[in-house]
C-alpha cells in the first residue's frame, strides 16, 4: 500500500498560503481563516507546525476580529461564526488564546444564541445546527460555556433529530454526516451523548462505506475524503467505530494523494485542495495511522491541545 | 474543491486563471469600498450583483445587499411599487446565484430573508422549486427551502405527502423525498389528523409502499431506513413501560454483612451481601424516561420513609433522563423481616423522552430480611480475595432439583403487557416475514437477511411475552452469521448483533440460563460460599446486552471474550465481583459504566488492550471536564489532584475516584505499568490488592 507522502504535503500546504495570483484563490479568500484552520491543523497532526511564523499568522487573526467581537474569514469582510471558531481554534494550537479579549468574543457568541436555543451564524439570522456547534465548542476552548443556556442548546439540537438517528440543518432537514458531526460533537461537548441512538445513527454511518473503502455523507452519494472526518468522528463519539473497515478506508484516503505534488483531493485523480488535504490527514490521524498526532474528535483540534486547555494548570 | 479532475494546467489556461483573478480582485475592492463607506447608489448594488454572479460564496456581498434592501425600504419616499421592484431585484440575483452555485447557503439564506419580508408572492416560490427539484431531487437546500416555503403558504402535510409520493414514483432512489415523508407522518400521526388517527391503517400501506422500492433494488439504501422506522413504529408503543425490576415481585430478599452466609433456607439468587449500609431498588424501563421521583414511586416499608427516597437516573452525570433508575434503602442494623411495597406511576409523571406520560400503573412487593454481622465472621472476609478461576467454580446444579426451580422462579419477570401485544401489530410482522423470505427466495441480499433478522426478533419479543421464548433465535443466529461473510466490511456490526441476540437466547429459558450459573467456592476453606456466580465467559461475546434479565447478579464472569465495550452495565447494580479479563477493552473511559456500581469490590481487567490506541472511543462516553459532565460527587478530594499529574493520568483519575475497589487485577495492559500503578493506589487509598499483591 501507498504511504502518507508527509513532506509532500507540508509542502503542498504551505505553497498553497503563498498562492494568491490564480482565480481559486480569489474566489476562496473570504475563507481564508478557515483555511488557515484546515493548513495548520493538519501541519499540526503532521508534526511540522514549527515551519509557520506565529507572530505573522497571530497579527493577521487579530486584523480580522471586529468591533462586535466575532472575526471575519479574512480582512475587509464581515464578522461570522465560522469564522470566529476558525480563529480561536488556531489561537488554541499556538497556546496564544491569551492574546483574546474571552469577554468580548464570548459576549459576541452568546448574543448569537435564539429564544428557542439555535444559533444564528451572524447579525442577519441564518439558522442552522452549525452554528449550535461552533458557538459550543468555541466558547468551551474559551471555558466559559456557562455563558449560554446549554439546556435549550442541547433542545433545539435534539429537535433537529430524524428517523434514521441522524440530524439535519434545522427541523426536518435531512440528515447529512457533516451535519450529524455538528450536532453529535455539541451533544458530546455538553455531556449529552445519551441522547442519541447510537445504534441506529451507527448503522447509518457505518453503511456510508462504500466499495471502494471511502465514505460518502448521504446515502446513494459518491464517496469523498471530507467525510473521512464527518463520518469517522461521529462514529468515534458514540463508540461505534469498528463498525466499518478502517483499513480499506485508509486505502481510499492515500490513493486521493498527489504523491507529486503535495495534498489529497475528494477522490482519487481530482484536483487536490487544503480542505481535503486536512480531513484527509485528520481521518488518517482517527484511524490511528502511524506517524500522526492524535486529532480529538469533537473539538477537532489535536488531542495534546485539548489536554492541555482542560487538563493542565 | 469537488470532482475537479488532477491536471496540471495547460499555460494558456494558466493565464486565463490570473486574468480573471485580476478582474475579480478589482472587482472585489470596488465592491469592499462600497461597503465600508456604506454607499448604496444604483451603480454600487449593481456591482455587487456582478460580484456574487461570478462567486456567489461571497458572503460579505450577501450581507451588503440586506443592509442596501433596508436602506431603500426605509427612505421617506417608498411605496409598495419601489418596495416589489427592490425584491424582485434580490429574487433574481438569487436565481441567478443558484444557477451558478446550487448549493451556496448564502444564496438560498438571501432568499429566505427576502421572502420573509411578506411582499413577495409565495406561488411563485413552489414553481420555482419544482423546477429546481426536478434538475437535482437530492439537493438538500431545496428541500429544506421547501419546508419553509410549505409552512409560509400553509400547504397542508397531506398535499406535500402527495409530493413527496411523485416523487418517488419518478425514482424510488430517492432518500431525500423518503425522510420527508417521515418527516410529514410523523407530523401527520403526532396532530391525529383525518386519516391517520390510527397506525393500524396507514402503516400496512406504507409497507406496501416500500417493498416497491426494495424489491426493484434491493441493493439501493434509499428505502432501508424509511422499512426500520415503519418496523420501530410497529413494535414500539407510545408509552413507556416497566421492563423489570430488582427486587422483581415476590423476591424474599436475604440481606447479609458477611460474605459469608449461612442462609440455606434462601434462595442464593436473592441473598445480598452488602457492607454499605443500604441495598438498591432498580426500576428497568423499555425506553429512557424522566421523572422518577417519591413523588410518582412510592416505596411503602416499615424502615425507609418513602419521601426520603432519592431516586437518581443511571446516566450521564447531568442528564435528567434514563432507562435505569435506582435509589437506596438503608438497611436498619437489627433483625428485621418486613415487606416492601413498591407502587409505579400511579400519580403522572413519569415520561419518555419522546414525551408520551407512563400508563401502566403498577405495584410489585417483595420481603426482606436482614442478618445482623456475626463478628467471626466479618474478620474472614476482608482478608479474603477472590479469584475467578475455572477451579473455584461448581456448576449450580448440583443441589436438588426442586430447589433450583424455586431458586429461579424467584428471578422469574413480570413481563406481561397485554395492551401493548395488539393484534395488528404481530400480523403486521408476520406479514413482513412472509414478503422478506419471499425476498431472500429470489435472491441472496443483504438486506434482506438483516431486515428478516430484526424481524424475527420483533416478532418473538411481541408474540411471547409470557412465554419467554424466542423461537427463532437459532435462525437470527445464523442470519447474522450469514452476514458477518456476505458483507466483511461490517463485519462487527453483525457480530455485535449476533452477540446481544445470544445472549437473549441465553437469558430466555430456565434451562439456558442455569448452564451458566455457578457456585464460588473458596479456595482455602473450600467452603461453598456467596451469592451465585454468572459465567459468561468464552462465548465469543463482542458486545453486552440483556440487561434486563440481569438484574440479579452479583458475580458476573466475562473473561475470555471479544468485548471492546460494556455499555449497558450500569443497570447491574448489585455487582459486586466482575470479571473482564482477557477482553478487548481500549481505554480506561471505556470502564464507566462501572462507576455507578456502588457495590463492586473486586474488578479483573487484566489482559485488555488499554494505553494499545492513540484514538480514545470513549473519551466522550465518560464524566470529564471535556464534557463539561462532572457531576458534584466527583472533585472531591484535592488532594489526590495535586498528588497525581493529571494531564497524564486524567482518565484514572475521573474513572477510578468514584470506585470503591479492595481488588483490582490490571497486569496485561500497556498501561499498566509500575508508576501507572502507584498513581491507582494514590487514587483508591482504600485498595487492599493489586495485580494479586496485598497493598501494606
Amino acid at each position: 500500500m501507498a504511504e502518507l507522502a508527509v513532506d509532500k504535503h507540508v509542502k503542498y500546504i504551505l505553497a498553497v498560503e503563498k498562492n494568491k495570483d490564480s482565480f481559486e484563490s480569489v474566489v476562496m479568500d473570504h475563507l481564508r481563516m478557515n483555511g488557515a484552520y484546515w493548513g495548520l491543523t493538519a501541519l499540526d497532526l503532521l508534526g511540522k507546525l514549527d515551519s509557520v511564523n506565529v507572530d505573522e499568522v497571530i497579527s493577521w487573526i487579530l486584523k480580522c476580529q471586529h468591533e462586535s467581537g466575532g472575526f471575519s474569514g479574512n480582512i475587509g469582510h464581515d464578522p461570522h461564526i465560522l469564522y470566529t471558531l476558525s480563529a480561536v481554534q488556531v489561537l488554541a494550537l499556538f497556546n496564544k488564546l491569551d492574546v483574546l479579549d474571552i469577554d468580548k468574543v464570548a459576549t459576541y457568541i452568546t448574543g448569537l444564541q435564539n429564544e428557542d436555543g439555535s444559533f444564528s451564524g451572524d447579525m442577519w439570522g441564518e439558522v442552522d445546527t452549525r452554528f449550535s456547534y461552533i458557538a459550543i465548542c468555541c466558547l468551551s476552548i474559551l471555558c466559559c460555556l456557562d455563558k449560554i443556556n446549554v439546556e435549550k442548546a442541547v433542545s433545539y439540537i435534539l429537535s433537529c433529530k430524524n428517523l434514521d438517528g441522524g440530524f439535519g440543518c434545522t427541523p426536518g432537514g435531512e440528515s447529512h454526516a457533516g451535519q450529524i458531526f455538528c450536532c453529535v460533537g455539541a451533544l458530546a461537548l455538553t455531556g449529552s451523548l445519551h441522547y442519541v441512538d447510537k445504534d441506529l445513527l451507527g448503522w447509518w454511518l457505518c453503511e456510508r462505506q462504500v466499495k471502494s473503502g471511502g465514505l460518502n455523507g448521504r446515502p446513494e452519494k459518491l464517496p469523498d475524503v471530507c467525510y473521512s472526518w464527518w463520518v469517522l468522528s461521529s462514529l468515534i463519539m458514540i463508540d461505534r467505530v469498528h463498525w466499518i473497515d478502517k483499513e480499506k478506508l485508509v486505502k481510499f484516503i492515500l490513493d486521493c494523494q498527489d504523491v507529486e505534488n503535495g495534498g489529497i483531493s475528494d477522490r482519487p485523480d481530482d484536483a487536490v485542495d487544503v480542505y481535503h488535504t486536512y480531513f484527509g490527514v485528520a481521518g488518517l490521524s482517527l484511524l490511528n495511522y502511524p506517524g500522526l498526532k492524535a486529532i480529538d474528535p469533537a473539538y477537532a483540534l489535536p488531542v495534546d491541545v485539548v489536554n492541555r486547555i482542560f487538563f493542565s494548570g | 474543491m469537488h470532482g475537479r479532475p488532477r491536471k496540471a494546467p495547460k499555460p494558456e489556461e494558466e493565464a486565463a486563471s490570473v486574468a480573471k483573478a485580476q478582474k475579480l480582485r478589482a472587482l472585489q475592492t470596488q465592491f469592499f469600498s462600497f461597503h465600508h463607506n456604506k454607499i448604496y447608489t444604483k451603480e454600487a448594488v449593481e456591482l455587487s450583483a456582478k460580484l456574487l454572479e461570478i462567486n456567489p460564496e461571497s458572503y460579505t456581498a450577501w450581507n451588503y445587499r440586506k443592509l442596501a434592501v433596508e436602506h431603500y425600504l426605509s427612505q421617506p419616499d417608498c411605496n409598495p411599487d419601489l418596495i416589489k421592484s427592490v425584491l424582485d431585484d434580490e429574487l433574481r440575483v438569487v436565481e441567478n446565484a443558484l444557477r451558478q452555485n446550487f448549493k451556496s447557503y448564502g444564496a438560498w439564506h438571501h432568499r429566505k430573508w427576502v421572502i420573509s419580508k411578506g411582499h413577495s408572492s409565495v406561488d411563485n416560490e413552489l414553481r420555482l422549486l419544482d423546477k429546481f427539484q426536478k434538475a437535482d431531487s437530492r439537493n438538500f437546500h431545496a428541500w429544506n427551502y421547501r419546508r419553509f416555503v410549505a409552512e409560509s403558504m400553509k400547504r397542508s402535510e397531506q398535499d406535500e405527502l402527495k409530493y413527496t409520493e411523485d416523487m418517488i414514483y419518478k425514482n424510488f432512489s430517492n432518500y431525500s423525498a423518503w425522510h420527508n415523508r417521515s418527516v410529514l407522518l410523523s407530523a401527520l400521526f403526532e396532530k391525529k389528523a383525518e386519516g391517520f388517527l390510527s397506525k393500524e391503517k396507514v402503516l400496512p400501506e406504507e409497507y406496501e409502499f416500500i417493498h416497491q422500492a426494495i424489491f426493484t433494488d434491493p441493493d439501493d439504501q434509499s428505502g432501508w431506513f424509511y422499512h426500520l422506522w415503519l418496523l420501530d413504529q410497529t413494535v414500539t408503543t407510545d408509552s413507556p413501560l416497566l421492563a423489570s425490576s430488582w427486587p422483581g415481585h415476590g423476591y424474599d430478599v436475604l440481606l447479609v454483612e458477611d460474605r459469608c452466609y449461612n442462609g440455606s433456607a434462601f434462595s442464593p439468587f436473592t441473598a445480598l451481601h452488602s457492607d454499605s449500609g443500604s441495598f438498591p431498588i432498580v426500576l428497568y424501563f423499555n425506553q429512557p424516561v424522566g421523572g422518577v421521583s417519591s413523588s410518582t414511586v412510592t416505596v411503602e416499608c416499615g424502615f425507609n420513609k418513602n419521601e426520603d427516597l432519592l431516586w437518581k437516573p443511571l446516566s450521564a452525570s447531568n442528564s435528567q433522563t434514563a432507562r435505569v433508575w435506582v435509589a437506596h434503602l438503608k438497611i436498619p442494623s437489627s433483625d428485621l423481616h418486613s415487606t416492601v411495597e413498591v407502587s409505579v406511576g400511579h400519580s403522572k409523571g413519569i415520561i419518555s423522552t419522546r414525551g408520551f406520560e407512563y400508563s401502566d400503573p403498577s405495584m410489585f412487593s417483595f420481603k426482606v430480611h436482614v442478618q445482623p454481622m456475626e463478628r467471626g465472621f466479618s474478620q474472614v472476609s476482608v482478608a479474603e480475595s477472590i479469584s475467578l478461576r475455572e477451579e473455584n467454580f461448581k456448576i449450580y446444579g448440583t443441589q436438588s432439583e426442586e430447589s433450583i426451580i424455586n431458586s429461579f422462579n424467584q428471578l422469574s419477570i413480570k413481563n406481561g403487557h397485554e395492551s401493548t401485544a395488539s393484534n395488528w401489530r404481530s400480523e403486521a410482522l408476520a406479514k413482513e416475514i412472509e414478503c422478506f423470505r419471499e425476498l431472500l427466495s429470489l435472491m441472496d441480499c443483504k438486506i434482506g437477511k438483516l431486515t428478516l433478522a430484526r424481524l424475527l426478533m420483533a416478532y418473538d419479543v411481541m408474540s411471547y411475552p409470557f412465554a419467554n421464548k424466542l423461537v427463532h433465535s437459532e435462525e437470527v443466529l445464523e442470519l447474522y452469521s450469514d452476514l458477518m461473510k456476505l458483507d466483511p466490511t461490517h463485519y462487527q456490526y453483525y457480530k455485535d448483533e449476533h452477540s446481544m441476540v445470544l445472549l437473549q437466547k441465553v437469558t430466555s429459558s430456565k434451562e439456558s440460563l442455569l448452564q451458566h450459573c455457578f457456585q464460588y467456592k473458596d479456595s482455602v476453606s473450600s467452603a461453598i460460599c456467596g451469592p451465585i456466580c454468572l459465567r459468561l465467559n468464552n462465548l465469543s461475546l463482542s458486545r453486552m446486552g440483556a440487561f434486563e434479565k440481569l438484574l440479579w447478579v452479583q458475580m458476573l464472569d466475562l473473561s475470555d471474550n471479544e468485548l471492546q465495550s460494556i455499555e449497558g452495565l450500569e443497570a447491574m447494580q448489585l455487582l459486586s465481583c466482575l470479571s473482564l479479563r482477557n477482553n478487548k477493552l481500549r481505554s480506561l473511559t471505556a470502564l464507566e459504566p462501572l462507576r455507578k456500581l456502588k457495590l463492586l469490590r473486586v474488578l479483573d481487567i487484566s489482559y485488555n488492550q488499554i494505553g494499545d490506541h492513540s484514538i480514545d472511543t470513549t473519551r466522550y462516553l465518560c464524566s470529564s471536564p471535556l464534557s463539561h459532565s462532572v457531576g458534584s460527587e466527583s472533585n472531591k478530594d484535592e488532594t489526590v489532584t495535586s498528588d497525581v499529574a493529571l494531564i497524564d493520568n486524567w482518565e484514572a483519575f475521573y474513572i477510578f475516584i468514584d470506585f470503591n475497589l479492595n481488588q483490582l487485577d490490571i497486569v496485561g495492559n500497556t498501561i499498566a505499568d509500575e508508576k501507572f500503578k502507584s498513581v491507582l493506589v494514590k487514587i483508591m487509598p482504600k485498595l487492599k490488592q493489586l495485580d494479586g499483591k496485598l497493598l501494606g
